[in-house]
């Protein structure tokens, strides 16, 4: 018998409509645990560099987390692979909500979708049976107008059901997988279902999920539970409002956004409003929120509440979670009312909400500066919020400058030309990032916005505190029960960080510290990512529940593999190089590995490359930023050095890599 | 005998406007009432259900009550706050006209016993955001714990009687006291 996982996997063809319950191999388990880890693999076998995100032979895969479906509380993650259209690398959005433990609860691990098909469809899975059914009726439907109408044609107030809107059916790059109050967001994997011609993936399931050794795991669950509860009642002192609990986080429980909105940037990630957040400005904004506000929700088996469900006047009900509640305000410059009301309309057409307001901004701004024209922009509206709306349309639609627009910043700046790419300034690896700019280099956040690949900062930041505290009392009270940290080094870093003089950035933490904490930060979100828990109770708050000592014990009670924190350590660095393989094979490198220009004022080009030689070393690749031969083969991964060997890659020398996948505009 | 003695009486209380509707509640009861304890999980197994209809703001926990032959004849509703409930919502019947309350495979009613032998219902001790509360009060009663037994037996007998036929069981009973 497996435990925790199935076992099997659902392989659906598109292009004959053929649907196979594959067994999958427990090693590959032990190996590369589950959800991002065996969808990197399914990947790396099967996907080569020629595949590009449109042609059918990408895979899409909904995975769902190793330990999705068992009572682990906020494990409930699915994890979506493809090759995204945007980067032209392997994307790798998560969405939590509902859906992950009802395909394991129907007896599937992942579903992996193949090929196209001619006509919409919709894939419905209900325990042994599974179908592609018609979906022509659904054309055009909003993502949640989607799930209502299927569940309601299927009889089944209880399946679960991951959608997409009009702008992944029309292949926008920044289209999400929409999952009632989750979603899949970013990479553009929306725009890969509907390229497939897949409109949803309904399921509902009545099976068991098993445990090995039962007592063990509810003895660690009830841990977890008893922590969250100290640490709910115990918020971290000296950190601002959201990183001083728990959760993703609860961002629709706060209402203190003076950190959210004076530090991160309005408009195309350009203007810093401090002395925006006023009393009037909070008194405003906290009676919106909670006019609009009809309940505070949560994922699956967990107790924070991260989402709402919003209902205002005139508009359908929808459910928001965490930034999306001030990227679109931001964008525009506008308040809290307008941001929460285009955000329904975004979340129908399933929309990004990171990039497709700084799209917006970025039509705005080339608008203002004359490389786009008002021919570009017919009738539109003269206020921003109107712009906005007019925008959302344009690209949903692929109607006019929207189609090119519906391609991202960096895609459209290239296409649009004359200059317009020194607008497109706020991307790595061809993906919007949060809009922030500031002043002093930050080592840890150099380096893990450089060589992330998750290409996004929330899904790789998370465990060491962001800032010093300042004084040593603050230091050591914050220490005294940081039981999370896998080495006791990391509270002598933190003791000895300073705001000024030598113990500060940028060079302090020193390069190797640096690396460490990078390195820590990243294993963890890699473990969330295999396991299928939300990086809300682990991998992304200070002090979290999950951590690097209790972790090994969940697997191992839950599955039955032997595990330890060396072991687990060696299988999230498996799997991490095998995600660093697939892109390097597509054509990224060292040269890729650069975070925005303006990111920071005061950068350090000799320190920034120290750190990522000294980084890439720690992680067994070379200068390039390649896994070296030496490494994969210790890492068990030989099909990969031998790859490598084969293409030429070790050997390309200084060759520029012009012909490189990840160089081509997708088709 | 003494004359009268104490009980103690467990009443859940249900405060529906805490429910976040994760269903940790479900997840909990079905892995408590497996065999071996926790050793499987499966919410459709669960004894308690929340109703859970986010666009309309419905969440209701409701537990497994006693099981009944028939579905009832005619369905009212109710508005409450402006939300409508089918009658339905509130009951806590394993009955024909639903799924709830079944074992998925064997069709057999499930009830719930407030986890018998824990401290306190496993639903309340998981339901962080407590919505789910226990309340404890000592009432008098007359004890007559061979009635409830009996009544437990009836009810699991009955049950298989309307899945199989009373000749069928009578058989399968025939044929148990055989082997013994």
């Amino acid at each position: 018998m497996r435990y925790a996982e199935t076992g099997f996997n659902l392989e659906v063809d598109l292009t004959r409509g053929n649907i196979e319950k594959v067994a999958t191999d427990p090693k590959d388990t032990e190996l590369y645990l589950g959800g991002l880890g065996t969808n990197a693999k399914i990947l790396w076998d099967r996907v080569g560099p020629e595949v590009d995100a449109f042609d059918p032979e990408n895979l899409l895969i909904f995975g769902a987390g190793l330990l999705c479906g068992t009572p682990a509380t906020g494990c409930n993650r699915t994890i979506l692979t493809t090759i995204s259209p945007q980067t032209k690398l392997m994307a790798f959005s998560m969405m939590g909500g509902f859906w992950a433990p009802e395909l394991k609860y129907a007896g599937y691990d992942k579903v992996v979708l193949r090929g196209k098909s001619e006509k919409l469809v919709y894939l419905y899975i209900n325990n042994d049976t599974v179908e592609l059914r018609d979906a022509s009726h659904l054309h055009g439907k909003g993502s949640i107008e989607t799930a209502e109408l299927i569940k309601k044609e299927l009889n089944q107030p209880k399946a679960q059901v991951a959608a997409i809107g009009l702008a992944g059916e029309n292949r926008v790059y920044y289209a999400s997988v929409e999952q009632g109050r989750s979603s899949a967001s970013r990479g553009g994997i929306g725009a890969v279902m509907g390229d497939k011609g897949v409109k949803a993936i309904v399921v509902r399931g009545t099976k068991d999920i098993n445990l090995a050794e039962p007592i063990e795991f509810l003895g660690l669950c009830n841990e977890v539970l008893d922590y969250i509860k100290i640490r709910e009642d115990n918020p971290i002192p000296g950190v601002m409002p959201i990183l001083a609990g728990l959760g993703s986080p609860q961002e629709m429980k706060v209402h203190d956004e003076k950190w959210h909105t004076e530090n991160f940037m309005w408009g195309n990630s350009r203007v810093r409003r401090k002395g925006f957040w006023t009393d009037e400005i909070e008194k405003e904004w906290t009676m919106t929120l909670n006019d609009a506000k009809t309940r505070e929700i949560s994922c699956f088996n967990c107790p924070m509440k991260c989402g709402a469900t919003l209902s205002l006047p005139g508009m359908p009900t929808y459910m928001m979670k965490c930034f999306t509640k001030l990227t679109y305000t931001m964008g525009a410059f506008s308040d809290l009312d307008f941001g929460i009301r285009i955000a329904q309309k975004a979340t129908e057409y399933g929309l990004d909400g990171f990039s497709a307001p700084q799209v917006m901004a970025f039509a705005l701004e080339l608008l203002e500066n004359g490389i786009l024209t008002d021919k570009d922009f017919p009738d539109m509206p003269e206020d921003n919020e109107g712009r906005f709306y007019y925008l959302l349309d344009m690209i949903v639609n692929r109607e006019g400058v929207g189609d090119i627009l519906a391609k991202g910043t960096y895609w459209a700046a290239k296409e649009i030309g004359n200059g317009a790419d020194e607008y497109a300034h706020n991307n790595i690896k061809k993906h919007e990032q949060l809009p922030l700019k500031l002043s002093m280099l930050n080592p840890i956040y150099f380096l893990m916005y450089a060589t992330g690949e998750k290409m996004n900062i929330t899904q790789i930041e998370g465990q060491f505190p962001q800032a010093p505290f300042p004084t040593k009392e603050k230091r050591a009270e914050f220490c005294k029960d940081w039981i999370q940290v896998p080495d006791d080094k990391f509270k002598d870093i933190l003791m000895n960080w300073e705001f000024r003089g030598e113990n500060s950035n940028p060079y302090y933490p020193t390069v190797d510290m640096t690396c460490d904490i990078v390195d820590w930060q990243e294993r963890m979100h890699y473990i969330d990512d295999a396991l299928g828990q939300c990086a809300g109770l682990s991998s992304f708050p200070l002090k979290p529940p999950y951590h690097i000592h209790n972790y090994p014990r969940f697997i191992a009670s839950g599955t039955g593999i032997d595990m330890d924190e060396d072991k687990l350590t060696e299988a999230a660095q498996r799997y991490r190089t095998l995600v660093r393989a697939i892109n390097i094979r597509r054509g990224l490198r060292r040269k890729d590995e650069k975070p925005p220009e303006n990111h920071w004022k005061k950068r350090f080009p000799e320190l920034e490359q120290e750190l990522l030689d000294a980084y890439y070393k720690l992680k067994g690749w070379n200068n390039d930023g390649i896994p070296t031969e030496e490494y994969l083969n210790k890492m068990g991964l030989d099909y990969v050095a031998k790859d490598f060997i084969e293409r030429g890659i070790y050997t390309e020398g200084d060759k520029p890599v012009e012909e490189a996948s990840t160089e081509k505009e997708t088709n | 005998m003494a004359d009268k003695e104490k009980k103690t009486i467990k009443t859940i209380k249900i405060d529906v406007d805490k429910c976040n509707g994760c269903r940790a509640c479900e997840v909990i009861c079905s892995a408590f009432h497996a065999a071996p304890k926790y050793s499987s999980n499966n919410p459709a197994r669960s004894r308690i259900r929340i109703l859970r209809d986010p666009h309309r703001d419905l969440y209701v926990p409701v537990y497994a009550g006693e099981y009944t032959v028939a579905e009832c004849a005619g369905r009212d509703k109710y508005t409450i706050d402006g939300k409508e409930y089918d009658e339905c919502s509130f009951c806590r019947a394993s009955c024909p006209s639903r799924e709830e309350f079944k074992e998925p495979d064997s069709g057999l009613p499930l009830k719930c016993d407030m986890c018998e032998g824990e401290e306190e219902p496993l639903c309340v001790k998981w339901c962080l955001v407590d919505a789910l509360q226990i309340e404890e009060r000592e009432e008098e009663v007359p004890e007559d714990e061979v009635q409830e037994e009996q009544e437990d037996l009836d009810i699991g007998l009955e049950s298989l009687a309307d899945k199989f036929g009373v000749e069928k069981i009578m058989d399968a009973l025939a044929r148990m006291k055989e082997q013994d």
